[in-house]
Parts: C-alpha cells; structure tokens; sequence
C-alpha cells in the first residue's frame, strides 16, 4: 500500500501523463456512476427538449411557416441536436460548483492527483450524458416524424460535430461552476446564458423574419451553426442555406471554428481558475 | 527549520480582502503527537489548515509538512497527509463504498487493493452494514466518520482534521475521539482544529488558541487551564433573596472575586481547595440561613479560557461549557 507514497516528481514524464489519464478516467466512472444510480439529474438534457420538441411541433409549430414550404417536423428536430447538447454545459456548472461548495474539490486537491484530472474527467462524463441526450433526441424525433435522409455518414458526421459543440461549451460550464458560490447560482447562469443562446438563434424559427440586429447576432451564434450544419447533414429543410452570412454558407466549418474557440478559450480558463482557487 | 518536525508554520500570514485571516502564525508539531488548534469561529484555525494542506497560498511566512515546503514542494506534501475539512467531502450519490474506492484508484491503488482498502476502513468505522447505501441516506455521524475514512485511505503519516465533530451529537463525538485515540497510538501525527476546549483536552498532546489569526497561548491542558485560573465552585440559591447572604458567604472561601448571576441565582467563584471545599461551603450557607439548589464544581469553559487570556467573549457556542461536565 506504501506504493501509493511514491513520488510522483521524480517519475518520467510519459509516466505522469499515464496517471493523469487513468485519474481522469476514474473520476469520469464516478460521473458514470452517479448518472446510473440518480437517472434524475439528466432531465434538464432528456425530458427537457422532448417538452421543447412536442411544444412546439403542436403548440407553436402550426403558426411557423419556413420560408421554402419544408415541413416544420423536420426543421425543428434537425436544430433541436444543438439545443440539446448546449444544456449540457448547465450541467457541468452545476456538478463543478457543487463539488466545490461540498468540500470534495478541496479534497481531490489535497491529494496527490494531477490538477488537470479532476475537469477533464468532468467533461468526459459529461460526454456520456451528450450521447444519451442523442439518443433520447433520435428517438423522440422519429415518434414526431423527423428523419435522416442523406445516408449514415453524415448523420455520424452531424453527431461528431455536436459532441464537438458540446464538448467545447462543457469547459464554458466548468469556469462558470467555478466562478459562482453555489450550485443554485451556477444553475440560474446557466439559464440565464443558455435561454438567450438557444432562442435567438434558429433553433425553432427561421432567423429570416427577425429584425436585422437580431438576424445578425442570430446567424453567428454557435448554437444557429451547430442546427444548420446538423440540418444539412441530415437532409432536413435548412432556409439558412440562403443566408449570406458566413456561419449560415459554411455551418459545418463553422461549428468546428466555434467549438476550436471556445476550448481554445475556456480549457485554459478553467485550468486557471481552478489553480487561483489556491489564492484565495 | 528544524527538520524532523512533522509540522511547521513560520509567520505565516493570509489575508482575504480587509481581514487579517492569519496574521503571522507560527506552529510546531512534533512526529506522533496531536497538536489542538483552539479558538472560535473565524480566529484563522480553518485558512492554516488550508495552507498546511497545500489548498491556499500564504501571503507571507513559511510552512513545512514533513520537511516539505508547502508552497514549492506541494506534490510531495499532498502524498504524506489525509485532510478532513469542516464540510463533508463525499459524493453524496455515491456509496460509502463508492466513495473510498474512488479515493483509493486516484491515490494509485489498484482497483483490488482501493477495494480491500474500503472494506477495512468501513469496518473499523463500523460503517459495513451502509456500505453500499448511498452517502445521501448517512446520519451526520456516519458521514463523518466515512469523511475520516476517506481521508486515510492511503495512511498518511500525517492528518489534518478541521473541526472534526463540530455539530454532533455527544455519543458520535465519543465514538470519534475514540478513533482519532487509536490513529495516534499507531503514530499518526495529528493537527486538529477545535471549538471544543474539552475537545482539546481529551485529545491533544498540546494545545495551541489561536485568535485573530496569531498564537495567544500554548500548552498542555493542565497548563492552559492553571492559566485560566482553576476550578471554581457555582452555588445556586432557592430564592433570589438569599444571593447577597450566599455572595457574602463564598466570599470568605473564595480566592478573589465572586460572580453572582442574578437571573440564574447563581454566585460562583475560584476556590482553591476544588471540590473539596464543597462540604464547607454548604455547611457554612446553612448556617447563615441561604437555602440552596445546588451547589458544584465548574470547570473553565472555552469563554473562561477565551475571557482570560483576551479579555473579549468569543461567540457563543452551544455545547461548551455544558458538555464540559460531560467530558
């Protein structure tokens, strides 16, 4: 047992790494675990958008008319992918700051762990609860009649590209979890970000009717790129097909872009944020 | 430094916006001993145990674990001690089990051996019968002790526990000083922070009170408590009239200045023969016509302690001096 005292300085590197790895993968399980025996505390990304989807395929779809006649069904479930998987990162800021205001992250800091371990096994449980939101999405979206029309391939390559978004804003949930003071807060912020982000974007309308600003926030918001290029991959209708705006022509590219950004910007920002609690 | 120290804090200070959370603190630990940490709620007890835990930065001064700087040589800190903060750092919807497996596989134990390791804590704390219920469904004494558990998966030589009983009922308390005994018997060296002057007593090889995030006074026990001036005698009368009578009568046993409470009807003051003055004492009350209640041995609280050695109250904490008597 005296083999845990080992020193961990004097290892080589590749050695280190080794361990980082095998400490992530050991706090994922714990993700995985908690996740199976508390089903609950994946409503907010299953029960949530099958509520988002049925409300508006029968409440509010009726009086949405997409520009070129396509069915809304089909238009709405395509976008609904991004949405989805974007509500996972308020989870992830909840779970950080929870860990947090219970003692467990002092914890995991006092022991001789890599710093790094403790969020990325975070985000990498994170990822089970993206693909269980697919599911959930896939199957509710076949009951409401949407389909996949452009072969396996590019519905892989649709799924790829929102475990790739949501993947990215985990790290945004994570520096949020860590910047508020408790898990109530995290889950307003997380509301707070995550409304305007799914609604002004074209997610379930057509951006084309909004007032000019507006269209243009709505055409480069991450969450609009994410259903295009997750619309054009299935074969769903896509009306931002004729929009000029950059995102809307490339929106495969620019999800990529996107998510590249926002690790690029948020991985590091975590890191550091989870090292300065040492300062305080 | 002196080297074979197991714990040592050189002026460390800290401060958190306009407070001075430490305020130069200096503390020794010898190899195998306990040191109690003891002082009220914000004297700076938690931030030292989270600097010597390698959780914050001090601002100035310096600590050593084991002969490691806490600041430069943080890693190799981290794999000689076991922390046991004021919070509960479980996984609430993991199982007991669950919980100490995790902490093993991260401390580098195979899955066997984080395995076998959790079923040995769990049945030293006698939490085997809940090991496999969620931590969500524990009493607060069992998570307590599974909160120990966890941070002695890897026996570390040296633990930190922040006030480990604080908010427990008095039998968990027992069952936990009980543990905390026997941890140090196989050696263990242990900082413990407390509330509980008793606490302290029981426990502690040596007692450091900490307010304003300084030393103020160190000891043994016995030490601290000659300090504080030694065992007084508490009469309570039957009838509010008879306190003057009572007040006059003590006086003529007491060492210095008698108390006298009116809304308790209680006179106390220090007497210096203890316990056995209280024949006398309640002979001489019956002569002079003072019927009483009763009439007992009161030991220094931790507002006595505090009293003394400061001259200002510290909060008011529920259990101290009642519990005293208890210990």
């Amino acid at each position: 047992m005296t083999s845990t005292l080992t020193s961990a300085q004097d290892e080589p590197l590749p050695s280190r790494t080794w361990w980082s790895v095998r400490n992530a993968l050991v706090l994922a399980r714990r993700g995985v675990t908690r996740i199976i025996r508390e089903p609950s505390q994946l409503l907010d990304v299953t029960v949530q958008p099958v509520i988002f989807i049925l409300l508006f395929v029968y409440v509010f779809g009726s009086a949405i008319k997409l520009p070129d006649h396509g069915n809304y069904h089909e238009y709405l479930v395509g976008g609904m992918f991004g949405m989805a998987l974007t509500g996972t990162a308020q989870g992830t800021a909840v779970g950080v700051s929870t860990d947090m205001a219970t003692g467990l992250t002092d914890r995991f800091r006092s022991l001789p762990i890599a710093r790094s371990a403790v969020l990325t096994g975070r985000v990498l449980a994170d990822l089970l609860t993206e693909v269980i939101a697919i599911i959930v999405l896939v199957i509710t979206g076949l009951a409401v009649g949407w389909g996949i029309h452009n072969g396996i391939g590019d519905a892989l390559a649709a799924v790829g590209l929102c475990l790739l978004i949501a993947f990215a804003m985990t790290w945004a949930g994570a520096c949020a979890g860590m910047l508020v003071k408790n898990p109530e807060t995290a889950q307003a912020v997380g509301f707070i970000f995550f409304l305007p982000m799914v609604f002004i974007s074209n997610t379930f309308v057509p951006t084309q009717g909004m007032p000019a600003w507006l269209r243009t926030v709505a055409n480069w918001n991450p969450v609009s790129a994410v259903a295009a290029a997750c619309r054009h991959l299935f074969g769903n209708p896509n009306p931002s097909a004729h929009i000029t705006a950059w995102p809307m022509q490339h929106p495969e590219l620019a999800t990529i872009l996107w998510s590249i950004g926002l690790i690029a910007v948020f991985a590091p920002l975590a890191v550091h944020l989870y090292r300065r609690k040492a300062l305080q | 430094m002196v080297a074979s120290l197991a714990i040592e804090a050189v002026g460390i200070e800290k401060v958190f916006g306009q407070t001075h959370a430490l305020a130069g603190l200096d503390l020794a630990v010898q190899p195998g001993t306990i040191l109690g940490l003891f002082g009220p709620n914000g004297s700076g007890k938690t931030t030292a145990v989270r600097v010597l835990t390698t959780l914050l930065r001090p601002d100035q001064g310096a600590a050593r674990v084991a002969g490691y700087d806490v600041v430069t040589q943080a890693p190799q800190v981290r794999r000689l001690i076991g922390l046991t903060g004021q919070s509960t750092a479980l996984d609430e919807s993991l199982t007991g089990s669950g919980n100490l497996v995790m902490i093993g596989q991260l401390c580098r134990l195979p899955r066997q051996a984080a395995q076998h390791r959790a079923g040995e804590l769990l049945a030293r704390f006698e939490l085997t019968d809940a090991a496999d219920r969620s931590v969500k469904t524990y009493s607060g004494g069992m998570r307590r002790r599974l909160d120990l558990a966890a941070s002695l998966v890897t026996r570390p030589p040296i633990l930190f526990l922040d006030e480990p009983t604080t908010g427990l009922d008095p039998r968990s308390r027992l069952v936990l000083w009980d543990i905390i005994g026997s941890l140090v018997a196989d050696g263990t060296t242990v900082l413990l922070t407390t509330q509980y002057l008793e606490e302290a007593d029981r426990l502690a090889d040596r007692i450091v009170v900490v307010d304003k995030g300084s030393v103020i006074a160190q000891g043994t026990a016995d030490e601290l408590k000659a300090e504080v001036g030694g065992d007084r005698i508490g009469v309570t009368v039957a009838a509010e009239s008879d306190l003057a009578a009572a007040r006059d009568v003590l006086a003529t046993h007491a060492e210095g200045e008698v108390h006298m409470n009116v809304e308790r009807r209680v006179v106390d003051a220090v007497v210096s023969a203890g316990a056995r003055s209280i024949p006398a004492i309640a002979a001489a009350m019956s002569t002079a016509g003072v019927v009483i209640d009763d009439v007992g041995l009161l030991r220094p609280s931790l507002d006595d302690v505090f009293l003394t050695l400061t001259g200002h109250a510290t909060d008011p904490v529920p259990m101290a001096s009642h519990e005293a008597e208890l210990a």
